[in-house]
C-alpha cells in the first residue's frame, strides 16, 4: 500500500522541472508588477524635475515675485498660490481637526457597538464623496450660508469657502487615522486607570490620548497633506478668474492655491498648449510633490512609532 | 508480539540521519549539535520542556522551516540517504513524501471531501472521480473518521469538533500516501477522549508510515512510541540565551524505566519541567 | 474630639462611596467632554446631511422631469436639453481601465510583497514608496498623465493642426489607473496579511507549491478583503476630476455621439462625469436651471460612487462578522 522506499537518489527529490519553471514564471511576474510602482515614482519625479527645470530656465527670476499668478501674462508670483494654500489648509484644519478628533474619540472611547456599527459607515461614505461634489457644495451652499454670513462683503468665490469645503473633505481621513491610533492603545492601560478609580474622561484625556499621541499627530499631518493636495474644491469655490489670480492674504477674497493654479493652466477655456506658461504647472507640481512627500514621510515616522510601541 | 518486533528490527532502515544539526532563527541558535537516527516504521517521540526546540527540529525534517525567513539549518540532515538541505532538493517534493500534522487543527475552509482530496489532486497522481472517492474514503477510514463524516462529506470542515478536525488533518496528510508523518503535539488542543482516539490511530498507522511525534505529555510518549528523544534547554551562563539540546535518545521502555541521564530522570519522574 | 473627627471622616467616606456607587455625584467635566465630542460628531453627520439634502432636493426633481433623456442626451447649451451621456461614457471607460490595469497589477504587487518578497532593504523601499505614492495629490498624477501620455502621443503628429491629440480616453483611463494603483496594492496587501499562517502551512504541509498555496488558499481567503479594497479604489477613480483636467478632458460637448462600447473612442477626446459637473458648476447659477442640472448630474455620480462604497463596506462588515465567529 504505502510507497516503498529504500534509499533515495538526489534525483528523487529535485522536483519536476516543469513545475519549478512554472513557479519561477509566476514569481517573476508578480515581482514585475511590484516594480511597476517604482517605475511610476521614477516617471513622476523625472517628468516633474525635467519640465520644472525647463520652466526655471525659460523665465527671469523676477517674474516669480509680483502681485498675481497669471501664466498667460508671464506673471508667476509664487506667494499668491503658496499663501492661498496656507490659508485654505489652515481653515480646513480648523474645521477638520476638532470634528475628526471628536468623532474618533467618541467612536473609540464612548460609543457602544451598535452606535459604532452605524456611525463608522456614515463617516466612510463621507470619505467616498467625490471632491467635485464638495466643491459644488462649497460654492453653492457654504458661500451664501456661512461665508457671506460671516462677512457680508465676501464675493461669490472665496478662499474661506474653499477652506471649509476642503476641511469637510478631510474630516473622515483624520477621524479614521485618529481612531486607528486610539484603538492601538492597549485596553489594559485603560483598565488600569479605571481600576484606580479614574473617570472615563480622566482616563481618556490623561491616559489614552497621551498614549496615542504619535498616531494623532500623524493623523493631523496626513490631514494637512491631503488638504494641500486637494484641487477641485478650490478650483470651483475659490477662484472666479480662470488662469489669473490676484495676490491676497485675506480668506474673504477670491484667490488660488497651488493645485487649483495647476488645473487652471490646462482647463479648456483658456488652455495653454505650450511654452513656459504651460511649464509653470510642472514647477508648481514639483513644489506640491516635495511638500506632500515630506509631510507623508514625517507622518510615516509617527505611525511607525505607534507600531513599535505596541 | 515479540517475534513481530524482532522481524521489524532485522530490516531496520534509517529514514532520517541527523548529524550535528544546528537551527538558527537569525542570530539566535534554537537547537545545537543534534545527532540522531530515526528508524522507519516506528513511532519516535520528541519530549522535553517547552521552548527546547522540539518543533524546530521536527519542522526541519520536511523543510517547513523554509517558510520562516530567518530560519537557517546547518549540519547534515539526511532523508533516506539524500541530504535534505542540498541546493538541488525541492522542498515541495520533500513535503509530498513527508507529511505533517500541526499542533492546532488547521483544516482548509473547504468541504471534508476537498480537504482530503486536496493533496492527491495537486500531486496529480489521482484524477478520476471514482478513484478519488475511494482514496478519500480509505484515508478517512485510516484516520478513524469515516463513520462520523460519511454522510456529510460535502459540508464544511470548519463545522466539526476539534478532535474530528485533527483526525481530518491526519486523513489529509496520509491521503498523499507519504513515507513519513510528522506530528507536532497533535493532541494538545484536544480533550482526553479525542486524544485517546488519536493515540489508537497512531498505533495503527505505524505499519504503513514512519511517525515522528512531538509531545510534552510524557504518558503519551510512553504509551505510543517505540523510541523517545529527550530534548532540554541549556541556559548559557554569560548571555542568558536558551539553546535546545538533545540529552538522550533510546528505546522508550528504557528511557522511562532506566534513564541514563540524570536530567532525563528528573524530567520523566516529573521533578522538573 | 479626635475620636469624633475620625468618626465623621469615616462617615463621610462611607457616604461618598455610596454616592459614587449609585452614580449620584454628577461628573461635570465628564459630561462637558462627552457633549463636546458629540457636538463634533454631530457636525460631521450634519454636514453629510446638508450635502445630501442640498443635492437631493434640487437634483431629484430635475432628474424626474427630464427622465431618461438626461441620462442618454448629449451636453447641450440649454439646461432643459442638457444630457450627461458623454460623461457617463467616459466614466465607464475609466472604470474599464482601472479594472483591466490597476486590479491585476495591484493585486499582483500585493501578492509579491506579502508572499514572495524577502524582508530586505529593497522590499522596504518599495513598500515605503507605495505608501508615499498613495499620498501624492491626485493633480500630480494628472501632471504625469500630461507629460507621459498626452505629450508622447502629441509627438506622433507633430504637424497636425489639431492640438492635444494625446488627450484621449485611453490617456485618461491610464492616468487614473496609475492613480489608484497604490490604493489597490495597499488594501490587497492588508487583506493578504490577514490570512492565517496556519492555512498556508496546511497547504505547504501536503506538498503544495507556493503558487498553489496562494491560488488555492491565500487568495480565496483574502478575496472579500481584496474585493472591498478594489471596489473602494474604483469608486475613487470614478470621482476624480483634477487629473482629468490636466490630461486635457473636454469641459463640454464632444460633438458627434458615439455609442457606449465603441472602441474607437479610446483614441478620441474625452470627458467624464466629474468634468461635466465641474463645467456645470461653473455656469452662472442664475441663468436657466443650471443649478438643478448640476445637482442632478451629481446625483447620478453619487448613486454610482456611494453604491460602490456601500457594497464594499457592507461586504467587509459581513465577512468580518463571519470570520470572528
Ligand atoms: N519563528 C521563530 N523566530 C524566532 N524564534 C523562534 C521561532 N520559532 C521558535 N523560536 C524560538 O526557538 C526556540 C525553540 O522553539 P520551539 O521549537 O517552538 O520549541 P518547542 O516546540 O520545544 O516548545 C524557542 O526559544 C522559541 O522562542
Ligand atoms: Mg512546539
Amino acid at each position: 500500500m504505502s510507497q516503498t522506499f529504500g534509499n533515495l537518489e538526489i534525483g528523487d527529490l529535485t522536483g519536476s522541472p516543469a513545475r519549478n519553471r512554472r513557479e519561477r514564471i509566476v514569481s517573476t511576474t508578480f515581482r514585475i508588477t511590484a516594480y511597476v510602482s517604482l517605475l511610476v515614482s521614477i516617471l513622476i519625479v523625472l517628468s516633474l524635475v525635467f519640465e520644472a527645470w525647463t520652466f526655471i530656465d525659460g523665465i527671469e527670476i523676477g517674474w516669480l515675485w509680483g502681485d498675481q499668478w497669471a501664466p498667460p501674462f508671464n506673471e508667476y508670483d509664487l506667494k499668491t498660490p503658496l499663501v492661498g494654500s496656507l490659508i485654505v489648509t489652515g481653515i480646513a484644519m480648523l474645521v477638520a481637526i476638532p470634528i475628526g478628533l471628536a468623532s474618533a474619540i467618541y467612536l473609540s472611547e464612548y460609543a457602544n457597538p451598535t452606535v459604532r456599527k452605524w456611525l463608522k459607515p456614515l463617516l466612510e461614505i463621507l470619505a467616498g464623496i467625490p471632491s467635485v461634489v464638495l466643491g459644488f457644495f462649497a460654492l453653492r451652499w457654504v458661500t451664501p450660508n456661512i461665508v457671506q454670513n460671516l462677512n457680508a462683503d465676501a464675493p461669490g468665490f472665496t478662499l474661506a469657502a474653499a477652506g471649509i469645503g476642503v476641511g469637510i473633505l478631510t474630516v473622515p481621513l483624520i477621524a479614521s487615522v485618529s481612531e486607528d491610533a486610539l484603538a492601538a492603545v492597549p485596553s489594559s492601560l485603560r483598565e488600569a486607570s479605571a481600576g484606580l478609580g479614574a473617570k472615563r474622561v480622566t482616563t481618556t484625556i490623561r491616559i489614552t490620548i497621551p498614549a496615542a499621541i504619535s498616531g494623532l499627530v500623524a493623523a493631523f499631518i496626513i490631514g494637512v497633506s491631503r488638504a494641500i493636495g486637494e484641487t477641485m474644491v478650490v478650483f470651483l469655490a475659490a477662484g472666479g478668474g480662470g488662469n489669473q489670480a490676484q495676490f491676497t492674504a485675506s480668506a474673504f477674497e477670491s484667490g488660488t492655491v497651488v493645485t487649483a493654479a495647476m488645473a487652471a493652466t490646462t482647463a479648456p477655456s483658456d488652455r495653454l498648449s505650450e511654452g513656459v506658461a504651460l511649464q509653470s504647472l510642472y514647477f508648481l507640481g514639483l513644489l506640491l510633490f516635495v511638500i506632500t512627500l515630506l509631510l507623508n514621510l514625517i507622518a510615516d515616522r509617527f505611525v511607525r512609532k505607534v507600531r513599535m510601541v505596541y | 508480539m515479540t517475534i513481530e518486533t524482532e522481524t521489524e528490527d532485522t530490516d531496520n532502515v534509517n529514514i532520517f540521519e541527523v548529524s550535528d544539526v544546528n537551527v538558527y532563527y537569525g542570530d539566535f541558535r534554537a537547537i545545537r549539535d543534534v545527532s540522531i537516527d530515526i528508524e522507519a516504521n516506528e513511532i519516535t517521540a520528541f519530549i522535553g520542556p517547552s521552548g527546547c526546540g522540539k518543533t524546530t527540529m521536527l519542522r526541519s525534517f520536511n523543510r517547513m522551516n523554509d517558510l520562516i525567513p530567518t530560519a537557517r539549518v546547518t549540519g547534515e540532515l539526511k532523508y533516506r540517504g539524500v541530504s535534505l538541505y542540498d541546493k538541488r532538493v525541492d522542498p515541495v517534493e520533500v513535503r509530498r513524501r513527508i507529511g505533517m500534522v500541526f499542533q492546532k487543527p488547521n483544516p482548509f475552509p473547504k468541504s471534508v471531501y476537498d480537504n482530503v482530496a486536496y493533496g492527491p489532486r495537486i500531486a496529480g497522481n489521482v484524477s478520476k472521480g471514482a478513484e478519488m472517492d475511494d482514496l478519500v474514503e480509505s484515508s478517512l477510514r485510516k484516520a478513524a473518521l469515516w463513520d462520523e463524516v460519511k454522510d456529510r462529506l460535502k459540508s464544511s470542515a470548519l463545522g466539526m469538533s476539534g478532535g474530528q478536525q485533527q483526525r481530518l488533518c491526519i486523513a489529509r496528510a496520509i491521503a498523499t500516501n507519504p513515507d513519513v508523518v510528522l506530528m507536532d503535539e497533535p493532541c494538545s488542543a484536544l480533550d482526553p477522549i479525542a486524544t485517546g482516539r488519536i493515540e489508537e490511530l497512531m498505533a495503527q498507522l505505524k505499519d504503513e508510515y514512519s511517525i515522528v511525534i512531538v509531545t510534552h505529555n510524557m504518558q503519551q510518549a510512553a504509551r505510543v512510541s517505540d523510541k523517545t528523544a529527550f530534548f532540554s534547554v541549556e541556559v548559557s551562563e554569560e548571555s542568558d540565551l536558551r539553546t535546545g539540546i538533545l540529552v538522550e535518545f533510546g528505546s522508550t521502555d528504557l528511557m522511562f524505566s532506566n534513564p541514563t541521564d540524570e536530567r532525563t530522570e528528573n524530567y520523566v519522574t516529573g521533578r522538573f519541567g | 474630639m479626635a475620636l469624633s473627627t475620625l468618626n465623621s471622616g469615616a462617615e463621610y467616606a462611607k457616604e461618598k462611596v455610596a454616592a459614587d456607587l449609585q452614580g449620584k455625584s454628577f461628573d461635570f467635566a465628564g459630561a462637558v467632554f462627552r457633549l463636546s465630542l458629540l457636538t463634533g460628531l454631530a457636525f460631521g453627520i450634519l454636514i453629510l446631511g446638508a450635502v445630501m439634502w442640498d443635492v437631493l432636493g434640487d437634483g431629484t426633481g430635475f432628474l424626474f422631469d427630464r427622465g431618461w433623456d438626461f441620462i442618454t442626451g448629449n451636453a447641450k447649451s440649454r439646461s432643459d436639453e442638457y444630457g450627461i451621456f458623454e460623461g457617463l461614457r467616459g466614466t465607464f471607460w475609466i472604470g474599464v481601465f482601472v479594472v483591466v490595469f490597476s486590479f491585476p497589477i495591484g493585486i499582483g504587487a500585493a501578492i509579491y510583497l506579502e508572499e514572495y518578497a524577502p524582508d530586505n532593504r529593497v522590499t522596504r523601499f518599495i513598500e515605503l514608496n507605495i505608501r508615499n505614492l498613495a499620498g501624492v495629490p491626485s493633480v500630480v498624477y494628472g501632471v504625469l498623465g500630461l507629460a507621459i501620455f498626452v505629450r508622447a502621443l502629441d509627438g506622433f503628429y507633430p504637424n497636425s493642426l489639431d492640438k492635444h491629440l494625446g488627450s484621449t480616453t485611453a490617456a485618461a483611463g491610464a492616468t487614473l489607473a496609475i492613480l489608484v494603483l497604490p490604493i489597490v496594492i495597499i488594501t490587497s496587501a492588508e487583506a493578504i496579511r490577514a490570512v492565517p499562517q496556519a492555512l498556508r502551512e496546511g497547504g505547504f504541509g501536503v506538498g503544495a507549491t507556493k503558487w498553489e498555496v496562494i491560488r488555492h488558499h491565500v487568495l480565496p481567503y483574502a478575496a472579500p478583503g481584496i474585493f472591498t479594497g478594489t471596489l473602494l479604489s474604483l469608486a475613487r477613480a470614478l470621482g476624480e476630476a483634477a487629473p482629468l483636467i490636466l490630461v486635457g478632458g473636454v469641459l463640454g460637448s464632444l460633438g458627434p455621439k458615439s455609442s457606449l462600447f465603441e472602441l474607437e473612442q479610446l483614441g478620441e477626446r474625452f470627458t467624464a462625469m466629474p468634468l461635466m459637473i465641474t463645467q456645470l458648476a461653473k455656469k452662472p447659477a442664475f441663468v436657466g436651471d443650471w443649478n438643478s442640472a448640476t445637482a442632478a448630474a451629481i446625483l447620478v455620480l453619487l448613486v454610482v460612487v456611494i453604491f460602490a462604497n456601500l457594497v464594499a463596506i457592507l461586504l467587509r462588515n459581513h465577512f468580518e462578522k463571519k470570520r470572528s465567529n
